[in-house]
C-alpha cells in the first residue's frame, strides 16, 4: 500500500506541475480559434485535437486543470476557517455557543448540498465574466462547504476544552483567545489538516457537477467542469477517445487524493 | 413519548429557521422588488407604481417572512415565475417521480454495497478487497452528471446512476464497519469455537453493525437527493432535481426556496426515522 500511495503523490505532483506550467507548454492560448480546423483529431499540432470551436484541446486541458486544481484547495482553506471559526471556538466555548452552533450544522447537514449550492448560485447572475464566474463558484463551494468539517472540529475542540494541559493554562491565568490561539488550536492542527485535505476532492467533483449543469465556470475559461460539459455533444466515443481526457484525469486525480488520504496519519 | 416530542419540536425549530434562511435568500436577492411587468411600455405610471406599492409590502423581512409562512401554512407555496405555475401544483406533480427514482436507486444501491462489503469481508483476501477498493473508490471519483451523462449514451435505466452515487459511500464504511467487528473478541473466540461464517454474521456482526448502518441510511437519502439533480437534469426525468435546475438557470428563486425547504425535510425525517430504528434495533438486540 505504501508503493500504491507514493505513486498516487508522484501522480498528483506531475498534474500540478503540468498545470503551474501551462503557460510554458500549452502550444496555444486556452480560447484561441483555429477556425479552419473544428473538431480535427489528434496531429503534431494538435496534440489532443481541437473542439468545436477549434480550439486547441489540450490547452485547454492543461489551462482548466490549474483553474481546478487551484481553486479547489483555495475553497477548501476557506470553508476550514470558516469551521474553524464555528466549530472550533464553538466547541472550546462549550455551553449555549455550543449549542447553537451545532444547531446550525445540522440544519447545514440536513440541505443537500447541491440543492443548496443552486439555491445560492441562483441568487447572484448568471451572465458573469469568466474571471467571476471562477470566484463566484469556488467561492460558493468554500462558504458552504464549512458544515461536516465544523462538526469535527467542534468535537476535537471540546476534547480539549478539559485537558489536562489546558487546565493548567487557565490555572496560570490564560483565558479567553489567546488560551485558544496557544493552546486548543496548536492541537486541534492535525484535525485541521485532515479536513483541509478531504474538502478537496469533494469540491472538484462539485465543480464538475456544476460544470456540467453549466452553472459553474463561464466560456471560455476552462475548468474540469467545462471541459466535460463537452461530452453532452458526443454521440459515441468508441474512436474519440482522446475527448474524454478531462474525465480520465478526473477520475486519477480524484482517486489520488483519495489513495493519500486513506493514509492513517492524515486522519489522526 | 417525551423523547418524541422534543425531537419532533427540534424538527420543526430547524425547518421554521430554514425557512427563515430561504426567505432572507429570497429577500435579499438582486432585483427582488422589481417586477417584469414594470418594463411593460404600455402600463401608465399610475399601474407602475400600484405594482411597486403592492412589491413594497414584502420589503421589510419580517413581514415578508410572516407572510411566506402564513402563506405555506394554508398550502400556497406562492407561482413560480418561469414556468408561471403555483409551486405546490408542481411539487405534488414531481415530487412522485424523484421518490421513486431515489427509492429505486437506494435500494439497488444499498443491496450492492452490504452484499459487496459482507462478501469482501468474509473472503479475507487482500486481492478480493482490493478490488472491490478500487471499484469503489473509481464510482467515489467520478461526478453524478458525469455518470449521468454515460448512462444517457448506454441507453441504462436513469435509477442506477443513483445507486452507483451512493453505492461506494454506503461500501467504504459498511466494509470498515464490519472490518472492525471481526476483530473484535468474541468474534475471534466465536471463530475459534467452530461457529461457521454465515452464523457469526446473522447472530454476531449484523447486530452489533445494524444500529450504525441505519445511521448512514438516513444520510444516504441526502445523497441520493444531492445526486438527483444532475441525473434528471442529464436524463430529461421530470422530477424535482430537474425543477430545481430549470429553477437555477431561469433565477426562479420562490421556486428553488420551496424545493430546497422540502428536501431539508424530507432530509430530516430520513435522518429522524433511521435514528428512531436504530435506538429500536438497539433495543432489540439488547
Amino acid at each position: 500500500m505504501r508503493r500504491v500511495r507514493q505513486f498516487a503523490w508522484l501522480l498528483l505532483a506531475l498534474v500540478v506541475l503540468a498545470s503551474l506550467g501551462a503557460g510554458l507548454w500549452a502550444p496555444a492560448d486556452y480560447a484561441l480559434q483555429f477556425r479552419e480546423t473544428p473538431n480535427s483529431p489528434p496531429s503534431h499540432q494538435h496534440l489532443l485535437g481541437t473542439d468545436e470551436l477549434g480550439r486547441d484541446r489540450f490547452s485547454r486541458v492543461l489551462y482548466g486543470t490549474r483553474v481546478s486544481l487551484l481553486m479547489a484547495p483555495a475553497a477548501a482553506l476557506l470553508s476550514t476557517l470558516l469551521a474553524t471559526l464555528v466549530g472550533g471556538v464553538a466547541g472550546y466555548l462549550g455551553g449555549w455557543w455550543e449549542r447553537a452552533a451545532m444547531a446550525a450544522t445540522d440544519l447545514f447537514l440536513s440541505m443537500p448540498w447541491l440543492f443548496l449550492l443552486l439555491a445560492v448560485r441562483a441568487m447572484l447572475p448568471l451572465n458573469v465574466s469568466p474571471m467571476t464566474s471562477v470566484g463566484v463558484t469556488f467561492l460558493l463551494l468554500g462558504l458552504l462547504g464549512w458544515a461536516a468539517s465544523a462538526r469535527v472540529l467542534c468535537a476535537g475542540a471540546r476534547g480539549l476544552r478539559n485537558a489536562d494541559f489546558v487546565l493548567q493554562a487557565r490555572a496560570s491565568g490564560l483565558r479567553g483567545m489567546r488560551l485558544l490561539a496557544l493552546h486548543v488550536m496548536p492541537n486541534l492542527k492535525p484535525v485541521l489538516a485532515a479536513q483541509f485535505w478531504i474538502s478537496i476532492p469533494v469540491f472538484i467533483i462539485s465543480e464538475a457537477n456544476l460544470g456540467i449543469l453549466g452553472l459553474g465556470v463561464a466560456e471560455p475559461l476552462p475548468s474540469w467542469g467545462s471541459l466535460l460539459r463537452e461530452m453532452e455533444s458526443f454521440t459515441s466515443f468508441g474512436f474519440e477517445a482522446w475527448k474524454l481526457v478531462p474525465l480520465v484525469l478526473l477520475v486519477v486525480v480524484v482517486s489520488s487524493f483519495q489513495i493519500v488520504l486513506s493514509h492513517d496519519e492524515v486522519y489522526a | 413519548m417525551h423523547k418524541l416530542i422534543r425531537q419532533l419540536a427540534a424538527m420543526a425549530g430547524l425547518v421554521l429557521v430554514g425557512a427563515l434562511l430561504s426567505a432572507t435568500l429570497v429577500r435579499l436577492a438582486p432585483g427582488f422588488d422589481v417586477d417584469e411587468q414594470q418594463m411593460d411600455a404600455r402600463l401608465s405610471s399610475e399601474s407602475i407604481e400600484a405594482l411597486r406599492q403592492a412589491r413594497a409590502q414584502d420589503r421589510n423581512l419580517t413581514r415578508f417572512y410572516l407572510h411566506y409562512l402564513g402563506r405555506a401554512a394554508h398550502g400556497d407555496l406562492g407561482q413560480s415565475r418561469t414556468l408561471d405555475r403555483p409551486v405546490r401544483e408542481l411539487l405534488a406533480e414531481r415530487l412522485p417521480v424523484t421518490a421513486r427514482l431515489a427509492g429505486a436507486g437506494l435500494l439497488v444501491g444499498w443491496l450492492c454495497a452490504v452484499l459487496l462489503a459482507v462478501g469482501a469481508t468474509m473472503a479475507r483476501q487482500a486481492a478480493c478487497d482490493l478490488a472491490a477498493t478500487v471499484l469503489g473508490g473509481i464510482f467515489l471519483s467520478l461526478p453524478a452528471a458525469v455518470l449521468a451523462l454515460l448512462f444517457v449514451f448506454a441507453n441504462a435505466p436513469a435509477y442506477l446512476v443513483i445507486a452507483l452515487v451512493v453505492f461506494p459511500k454506503v461500501f467504504s464504511y459498511t466494509r470498515n464497519l464490519l472490518a472492525k467487528s471481526y476483530n473484535l473478541p468474541h468474534l475471534v473466540t466465536a471463530y475459534a469455537k467452530g461457529l461457521g461464517p454465515l452464523r457469526i454474521l446473522l447472530w454476531h456482526v449484523l447486530p452489533v453493525a445494524g444500529t450504525q448502518l441505519l445511521a448512514v441510511a438516513g444520510i444516504s437519502v441526502s445523497i441520493a437527493l444531492g445526486a438527483a439533480i444532475p441525473v434528471e437534469a442529464l436524463c430529461g426525468i421530470s422530477g424535482i432535481g430537474q425543477l430545481a435546475w430549470q429553477a437555477a438557470l431561469g433565477r426562479d428563486l420562490p421556486l428553488l426556496v420551496n424545493l430546497t425547504v422540502l428536501v431539508t425535510v424530507i432530509t430530516l425525517a430520513a435522518n429522524w426515522g433511521s435514528d428512531l430504528a436504530g435506538q429500536r434495533f438497539r433495543t432489540a438486540a439488547a
